[in-house]
């Protein structure tokens, strides 16, 4: 029997010929993350547990994206423990404010992870890096202790669901609207316990960034990661900031899969996710006119220089309706500088948007655009759970860039199609 | 065997809800507990009890990584959570602190809230008091219960890593 993609790269890490589905096996890690609201909890687990080294400092990812630059005398301290831990331990890749950037955009500009690693992260949004064609994996802070610790963790090796991409997207329409459909199509836990298998011509099609946005929301399909395969520009993306080696893997042609799902990218429509979960989609065209009160722009999903270019493109000109505030977060400092060379930047602010610097922020309540009782945001988030962004009775839409954008413009879910 | 009274809630509980993010910056146990499931059943603080248990639907702890929230659940004295699915970083988060699991979609669907519920660890066995219904829970596998037996995944590694260097 033929291994999956996940299963080949669990495999060749936990020191094994073969794995199957269901399997419980030890795996050795390429990479350990936490960031500012999970590594604290890890720290302290790790210290009461006795452990007085990690297993390799420069395989460790500490960062502080989530409440930065600190949003109260609570979260300050949060990142001092994390920081001081970054230095109790000299881990090379740590970023503080100045250098942070939103992890899942963060660690792969940086050249951090790459294909054929094994990656876990304390933050759920990890299976981001399957994009490069890695198994990546979202984990709690006793997991990051363990794997900092250790160097290794344990795994159920997941089975799979072949998700086959065909055609080519349509204008207006992008990453983000494919894994909405995705996630509509087979629920919040479709892929509970299981990865994601992305494949057919239509991979070939997708930006790096696109691909990121995918993989990035893998999670809310309850999936234990997503994948997409290795192709030249994933292997152009890495050039330049890869600087190990690496290994690609590919799906054996007998690979076993639970389940297929087939998707043409020319048919998709711009997509949003209503209230209050991930998989509530419609059309954009089904519900344009909802009235809104904020746009968020930004997050580990949407935070990268495409969506940015994109949102850039459609306010350029314009200006953010009446009443709606309209928040712009670039992902990244490289993200942010390169706004600032473009012009996108000076665009947002000519269009009435405030512009950040790189922060989780908003996406989970945090900061940076909390609302209260009654009000409405499409985010370019990934979450839209009840009360993720503020109030109990806040509304959070999920869209892309671009829906975003013509919201912000139009004051109430709109397509870009319509300005 | 533990015996206490069931909170009973649907399908796809998220971690937001179950400890919003405005309370992560304070991540003692004993200040999670606060405001444990607030979003959802403002009252749940109050009126639970030591030895309680939370019964949810399919896909229970889905969302947001946070270990925070098996965290919260068990310091307001929760002794376990009896759910259709549990969403998978969820599951491994209760396991690698400790905190009972139990998945059996018979019992999740059957018990009522306020049922009084006994659960028997070792077996996996689950009696609604109250309706006298039985239910079996799916057992765990002997890898997850060492991490279980030593009250969570560190301790059981600092064991293992302790036995390895007497060596």
């Amino acid at each position: 029997m033929g291994m999956t993609m996940t299963q080949k790269i669990l495999a060749a890490h936990a020191g094994l010929d073969s794995v199957r589905a269901g399997d419980l096996i030890e795996a050795k890690l390429d990479l350990v993350l936490g960031n500012d609201v999970t590594t604290p909890v890890a720290v302290d687990v790790f210290d009461k547990a006795g452990f007085t080294r990690v297993f390799d400092k420069d395989k460790i990812a500490i960062v502080l994206d989530h409440y930065t630059p600190c949003k109260d005398i609570k979260s300050a301290q949060l990142c001092k423990t994390a920081r001081d831990f970054a230095h109790r331990f000299s881990i090379s890749h740590f970023f503080d404010v100045g250098t942070v950037g939103i992890e899942h955009a963060l660690l792969p500009e940086k050249g951090i992870v790459g294909p054929g690693d094994c990656i876990i992260g304390a933050d759920s949004h990890t299976c981001t890096y399957g994009a490069l064609g890695a198994f990546s994996t979202g984990v709690g802070s006793t997991d990051m202790a363990a794997g900092m610790a250790a160097g290794e963790n344990w795994f159920k090796v997941p089975s799979a669901i072949k998700v086959v991409l065909k055609g080519k997207l349509q204008p207006w329409v992008s990453g983000k609207d494919v894994i909405l459909h995705l996630i509509g199509l087979i629920g919040v836990d479709g892929a509970l316990y299981k990865s994601l298998e992305f494949t057919g011509e239509g991979v070939h099609e997708l930006s790096m960034d696109d691909r990121f946005t995918i993989a990035n929301m893998a999670i809310e399909a309850g999936g234990k990661n997503g994948i997409f395969p290795v192709d030249e520009k994933t292997l152009a993306y890495i050039d330049g900031r890869l600087e190990r080696p690496y290994k690609v893997y590919e799906a054996d042609a007998d690979a076993e899969y639970e389940r297929e799902v087939v998707i043409n990218l020319d048919e998709l429509k711009p997509t949003v996710s209503l209230p209050h979960l991930p998989s509530n989609t419609k059309t954009v065209d089904e519900v344009a006119g909802m009235k809104i009160d904020q746009v968020v722009i930004g997050s580990c999903t949407n935070g990268r220089i495409s969506d940015m270019r994109i949102a850039a493109g459609i306010l350029k000109g314009r200006k953010v309706a009446d009443g709606v505030r309209c928040i712009v977060i670039p992902a990244t400092q490289d993200v942010y500088m390169q706004c600032i060379q473009e012009g996108l930047t000076e665009i947002f602010i000519n269009a009435g948007c405030a512009v950040s610097t790189p922060t989780c922020g908003p996406c989970l309540g945090g900061h940076m655009g909390c609302m209260c009782e009654g009000e409405r945001a499409v985010a370019t988030t990934n979450r839209n759970f009840v009360g993720r962004m503020g109030h109990v009775k806040s509304e959070v839409v999920l869209a892309s860039p671009a829906v975003a954008a013509a919201s912000a413009v139009k004051g109430c879910v709109a397509s870009p199609a319509d300005l | 065997m533990v015996t206490g009274k069931a909170f009973k809630y649907g399908d796809n509980v998220d971690t937001d809800v179950i400890i919003p993010a405005r309370y992560l910056n304070a991540p003692s146990p004993e200040e999670l507990a606060k405001h444990c499931m607030e979003d959802i059943d403002p009252d749940f603080t109050a009126k639970v009890q030591p030895g309680d248990i939370v019964v949810g639907g399919a896909n229970f702890g889905c969302g947001s990584s946070r270990e925070h929230a098996p965290i919260a659940i068990r310091a307001c004295g929760v002794r376990c959570v009896i759910a259709a699915s549990f969403a998978r970083i969820f599951y491994r988060n209760a396991i690698n602190i400790g905190f009972p699991i139990l998945e059996c979609p018979e019992a999740a669907a059957a018990i009522r809230n306020g049922d009084a519920v006994s659960v028997d660890f070792d077996s996996g066995k689950i009696h609604d008091e109250t309706t006298g219904q039985d239910f079996q829970a799916a057992a765990f596998p002997a890898f997850i219960n060492r991490i279980i037996e030593h009250d969570g995944l560190l301790p059981y590694l600092k064991a293992r890593q302790d036995a390895e260097e007497e060596k």
